[in-house]
């Protein structure tokens, strides 16, 4: 199978903060890629760098056979790059439903009838159908990350990059939600995943890439990279906290 | 069970039905003014016409684009100037001359809005600011508009008083139609959905495909010809231009008070706010600078205790919308309350 992102190179500091230092991997097309690393390992900048919301310093981005680097971010969202965040963003004065639409209109641009059906089907995916006309403000955490992976998923994406859509989630609510990214997955969407939930990530993701420092410490076989020594020293076994930078 | 297929979105409801009714009467009531309204009344409410048109461009520009400038005032003097120069200077028709004078300013606003939208925030409003205050510097230098003692609107004066005034009635009211209804259609339109969006947050807007630096600039431009078109009312209602009023920053603050008194981002807001500024300038003017005073105190009264202004009060913070820009689910949800997130994205 081809690759559908390649990330060759791809570096960025904010002043001496070194957030990406020449990243490359590969995400092949129908395939998930998870990424751990401890807070301030560049994760969410890296899907920053790719989304276009932060200009890269070096490097390259290829999207489906197209050299992406310098496009606005609107222009990837169209071009099937979506993603969510870490902190959830909902448009809190407008409705949960208006919210998803928002995706559907512009990020896969289609609107009316095609465009509400669309976001109505984002919505019943996630579960959040009956909280519809809510207005998104009101909305709860575990809800609000569920807006998150909605309004993503009514862009009609074949990219999606999840920023710990897990994260604060309890157990029981986990197994629903990596159920429904493994059907994404199985549904041919590409899938880049962070997470710090290790369990629920190598439940899916087909490789498993470690960052630390914004480095790539090790890609591959998800077990394989838990294994490798240097993941478990400066991930699992550390236990000092830089900060996340997102 | 999929509701998707069968999804009824409702964009009217029926307090816009009635909205619409009550605002034709009164659009129609008013369209009889000059039978109906002596002369000085027909010049007070072109004041008050203008300032529902100033109040709409503003809430436009920063309660739906998000952008707060201080210096729409440059947009209000290049459209009154310009009429003013078109119709006496040029020779053509005073009314031809608004809408071209208006769409000058929209050709002036989009070079503007490049350097304007540099800035951010606090910056970007004091940048309009600075902006304005060039364009009036500009304007002083420039003998061929009166330079620093401002020209007089002479074109219309060849009219009888009587008729020169409802002339300028009728187009104040005309210019108040097509600001409410151009703001309306916008808003309602995929394009005012996106504005929404950016003044919610700019960074998921962007995310989700919304261009935001296209949007935020047409929103300027829009906001920039409305505020030109009150200039030109005020300058045939007041058939003098003078560089130090109409490019004075105290448009802004009109602006801001109106808007946020009324209720901001609601299209009913500035309306209600504009009514509201004017009938307390006619009722306060007679206290000198407690005026001024007063209508501090009431803005900051205001701000706190209604944070939607008072047409958040009148609709029962939003449940009432004469102009209703939204999009509501008509089917019933209440059953999809207990289904559990489906496994995957196919139904």
């Amino acid at each position: 199978m081809s690759s559908l992102l390649e990330v060759r190179g791809l570096s960025k500091r904010f002043g001496s903060v070194v957030t990406a230092e020449n990243i490359s991997f590969d995400v092949k097309q129908g395939t998930a890629l998870g990424i751990v690393g401890p807070n301030g390992a560049g994760k969410s900048t890296l899907l920053s760098l790719i989304t276009g919301v932060l200009p890269v310093d070096a490097g390259t981005i290829t999207f489906d056979g197209r050299d992406i680097t310098k496009e606005r971010a609107a222009n990837r969202t169209k071009a099937g790059i979506a993603r969510s965040f870490q902190i959830p963003r909902p448009f809190v004065d407008m409705t949960v439903f208006e919210n998803v639409y928002v995706g559907a209109a512009f990020g896969a641009s289609q609107h009316g009838q095609v465009g509400y059906e669309a976001a109505a089907r984002a919505l019943e995916t996630t579960g959040l159908l009956h909280l519809s006309e809510k207005p998104a403000g009101s909305l709860r955490l575990l809800d609000r990350k569920r807006l998150e992976l909605a309004r993503a998923l009514a862009t009609n994406p074949s990219l999606i990059l999840l920023d710990e859509i897990a994260g604060g989630l309890t157990e029981k609510e986990l197994p629903p939600l990596i159920e429904l990214i493994r059907g994404l997955r199985d549904s041919g969407v590409t899938v880049v995943w962070i997470e710090h939930i290790v369990h629920a990530l190598t439940a899916v993701v087909d490789e498993l890439m470690c960052l630390a420092l914004g480095r790539v410490l090790a890609i591959g076989d998800p077990h394989e990279v838990m294994r490798s020594p240097e993941v478990i020293e400066v991930y699992l076994g550390s236990t000092f906290d830089l900060g996340e930078v997102s | 069970m999929s509701i998707a297929e069968n999804l009824k979105v409702k964009r009217a409801t029926k307090s816009s039905w009635a909205g619409l009714v009550i605002a034709i009467v009164v659009v129609a009531l008013l369209a009889m003014g000059p039978y109906t309204f002596g002369r000085g009344m027909q010049q007070n409410l072109v004041i008050l016409f203008s300032l529902i048109v100033l109040g709409t461009m503003w809430n436009l520009l920063a309660g739906y684009g998000g952008m707060v400038s201080i210096g729409q005032q440059a947009y209000i003097g290049i459209g009154a100037y310009g009429l003013v120069y078109i119709a006496d200077t040029l020779g053509i028709d005073p009314f031809i001359a608004v809408p071209i004078a208006v769409i000058i300013a929209g050709i002036f606003s989009l070079p503007i809005s490049f350097l304007a939208f540099r800035l951010s925030g606090g910056y970007f409003a004091i940048g309009t600011w600075v902006i304005a205050e060039v364009v009036k510097l500009i304007v002083e230098q420039m003998d061929v508009l009166g330079a620093g003692s401002g020209v007089s609107f002479m074109a219309l004066t060849t009219l009888s008083p009587g008729r020169r005034i409802a002339y300028v009635y009728w187009l104040s009211l005309i210019a108040v139609v097509i600001a409410v209804a151009v703001t309306y259609l916008l808003m309602r339109s995929r394009l005012g959905l996106g504005f929404t969006a950016i003044r919610d947050d700019a960074v998921a807007a962007g995310s989700l495909g919304v261009r935001v630096t296209r949007s935020k600039r047409i929103v300027y431009v829009v906001s920039g010809m409305g505020c030109a078109l009150a200039g030109a009312m005020i300058a045939a209602n007041t058939l003098r231009v003078q560089p130090e009023s109409i490019f004075s920053v105290q448009w802004s603050a009109y602006m801001i008070f109106i808007v946020v008194i009324g209720g901001i981002g609601t299209i009913e807001g500035p309306i209600v706010g504009a009514i509201v500024f004017f009938a307390l300038q006619q009722w306060l003017s007679d206290f000198g600078v407690w005026y001024l005073v007063i209508l501090g105190l009431l803005a900051i009264i205001i701000t706190l205790l209604l944070p939607r202004g008072i047409w958040g009060l009148i609709s029962g913070n939003g449940r009432i919308r004469l102009f209703p820009v939204g999009y509501r689910i008509a089917n019933p949800l209440e059953k999809f309350a207990l289904i559990k997130p489906a496994a995957t994205p196919e139904e």
